[in-house]
């Protein structure tokens, strides 16, 4: 096991699975001669050149069809979203175009494609450059959703993404480059559409998924300080959702926690929620309580933006309605 | 180059369409479907041009390209009637036709959504070293979108071998070209890439040929793009369920004048390549061609209510 951070993580899956194949390749704003602007590409112009390490135009719409292009006639484009923000201006080419092209040519053609980049917010960068867009990925069939948490989430998963043959949504966090977390030391692959459990236990489950896990983490600490039993388990992947591995969960302790960063109204917890009423409420010994974000555009001061995001305490009180 | 394939084409793509708009009537095929009646010169020039390992895209008004890409009429038909047997299962319709054997890329029904696809196939080409090339059709109503503009720009940035072909039949739906942009000459829009380009007789299928003919070329040998506008015109209205109440009967008889399929029989029988008797032995085989393709459609079962999740993942 080394220690590594998750950025590193991701750019040692790239690394890994460009030189195993040399159909893959690397395209965004940024990627080659600025080395990313979140360095997630640093070093991969030097090892692979300007043939596989593309900087595009400002020009998301434009690039994100290129790449959908190439997966249809055999390349297996990584595609990076400076910011998923910036994807809404590409939501015609991955909507309408990367998660259609498969059904409605009757499965002639196969769009093995992975358009990644950090989503969410980070540190005051105010309303157009802090979303959580992952429902609207999950939203639409043809789509995978993956959104890694850890070191080694991040480069187990970017690995599968970039094997899958489908169109796949990976959503990283700028919070979250910098984060250390051990990672094996031979090469290993995460399997998409599999959650894991973080910590076991029999009273409560708390649900979460990228930089949201780290809080969830952080108040089923306290929470099992204070002798309550919490099961955490961590999504990784949105969509093909784990829903089996959720409701056993469910069907042991009979209480949930939801804890995202999306807004609340339509997000993706709504949809966790949804799954287990519908397959699990008889084990349920309450209403399934979220944490979300507050239903408003980021606001850019600092206390402003703290109290829209959830936090330890919003989580630990969500769990004590429940107990 | 042989005349009267060029020919034969185009009036296997007349009365394709001319049945498909019986069909519909019928009620054999729903949805939206544009008939391509009047532009035929410009596919049948373009495709004539490319080798068969070539790439082809088209927008939704696709029958015409696809067939000459070299899909078979039969499966056409039983998609658009939304049969198993047809190119997509079903699952496509009228405006998405595929045919990845024919390297027929897709029939794409956002406006101008698939000009940065047909970059990204071209992309690939020069990627992998091939010296294959893209050629892909839109309307002129896709040039004030924003796609056309970022497809353009990379593919003249990066020098990717790829023809975009812009088909203008004057009417994007029921707006006038005059009244949706500012630049009617559209093919200057190529000049804000520094991108090659040419303005053709879009009904004269030997003219279509020779601008396409060098476009090729120069995508094939030197992954150079070109621009190029053909002004044509449709016979019919934009979608079956539109009567064109916005032209009037005497541009439409005006435009009617210039029937590619017309005037280019009337220049192969004056130079003495087509005869009566020939034009009459060919609008029979098509004819039987296309009473096949029905009736293929026909008897093909729908697609079986298992099939909905197929196709959806790999």
């Amino acid at each position: 096991m080394a220690v590594i951070t998750y950025r590193e993580a991701l750019n040692q899956a790239l690394r890994e699975e460009m030189a195993r194949d040399d159909k893959v390749f690397l395209m965004g704003e940024e990627v080659a001669f600025y080395h990313g602007a979140y360095k997630v590409s640093q070093g991969l112009l030097e090892e692979f050149g300007e043939n596989r390490v593309i900087d595009t135009p400002i020009t998301e719409e434009g690039f994100t069809g290129v790449g959908i292009g190439a997966a249809m006639v055999g390349l297996r484009p990584v595609i990076e979203m400076m910011t998923f923000n910036f994807s809404i201006l590409a939501l015609d080419q991955i909507v309408n175009h990367a998660a259609k092209i498969r059904y409605m040519s009757g499965g002639q053609f196969k769009i093995p494609i992975v358009i990644r980049g950090p989503g969410g917010a980070a540190y005051q960068l105010a309303a157009q450059h802090s979303q959580s867009l992952e429902s609207y990925f999950c939203y639409c069939p043809g789509l995978k959703v993956v959104m890694p948490a850890t070191p080694k989430d991040a480069k187990g998963l970017l690995k599968s993404a970039i094997r899958d043959d489908n169109p796949v949504i990976f959503i990283e966090s700028e919070i979250l480059y910098n984060t250390k977390g051990e990672v094996p030391g031979e090469e290993y692959l995460i399997p998409l559409g599999k959650a894991e459990i973080l910590m076991e236990g029999n009273d409560i489950t708390i649900i979460s998924y990228s930089k949201m896990l780290l809080v969830a983490e952080e108040a089923s600490r306290t929470l099992r300080q204070d002798g309550i039993s919490v099961e955490l388990i961590n999504l990784r992947t949105l969509k093909p959702l784990d829903n089996e591995f959720i409701t056993s969960s469910v069907k042991k302790t009979g209480r949930v926690v939801i804890v995202e960063e999306g807004w609340e109204f339509a997000g993706f917890g709504a949809q966790i929620a949804d799954t287990i009423y519908s397959q699990a409420f008889d084990y349920l010994d309450g209403p399934i309580e979220r944490v979300a974000s507050i239903d408003v555009p980021m606001p850019y001061a600092a206390n402003l933006e703290k109290a829209v995001l959830p936090d330890k305490e919003r989580v630990i009180a969500a769990a004590r309605r429940l107990l | 180059m042989d005349l009267k394939k060029l020919f034969y084409q185009m009036i296997l793509i007349r009365r394709f369409e001319e049945k498909v708009a019986e069909m519909f009537t019928l009620g054999h095929i729903g949805g939206f479907c544009h008939l391509y009646i009047g532009q035929e010169a410009v596919c049948v020039g373009a495709i004539s041009c490319l080798r068969e390992d070539d790439y082809v895209l088209s927008a939704y008004r696709d029958h015409g390209h696809c067939i000459i890409k070299g899909s078979h009429p039969k499966k056409v038909m039983a998609e658009l009637f939304g049969k198993s047997t047809g190119l997509c299962k079903g699952k496509g319709g009228s405006m998405h036709l595929f045919d990845a054997e024919k390297n027929f890329l897709g029939g794409f029904a956002i406006v101008g959504g698939h000009l940065p696809i047909a970059t990204g196939a071209a992309f690939a080409i020069k990627y992998q070293k091939k010296d294959q090339v893209v050629l892909c059709f839109f309307g002129e109503g896709a040039v004030n979108i924003g796609a056309f503009h970022e497809a353009l720009n990379m593919a003249a940035t990066w020098k990717l071998p790829v023809i975009y072909l812009c088909e203008n039949n004057r009417y994007g739906m029921g707006t006038p070209i005059e009244r949706a942009t500012s630049l009617y000459d559209i093919c200057q829009k190529a000049c804000a890439y520094s991108m090659e380009r040419d303005h053709i007789d879009g009904m004269d299928v030997l003219a279509v040929r020779e601008s396409v003919e060098k476009a090729v070329q120069r995508a094939r040998e030197h992954c150079i793009p070109t621009l190029i506008e053909a002004r044509t015109y449709r016979f019919r209205g934009h979608s079956m369920l539109d009567p064109a109440h916005y032209r009037t009967k005497e541009e439409l008889e005006e435009q009617v004048k210039r029937d590619p399929l017309v005037t280019f029989k009337e220049k192969l029988l004056k130079d003495s390549i087509l005869s009566d008797s020939t034009v009459q032995s060919m609008e029979e085989e098509i004819k039987k061609e296309i009473d096949e393709a029905v009736d293929f459609a026909m008897k093909s079962p729908a697609p079986s209510i298992d099939t909905l999740h197929d196709d959806l993942y790999v």
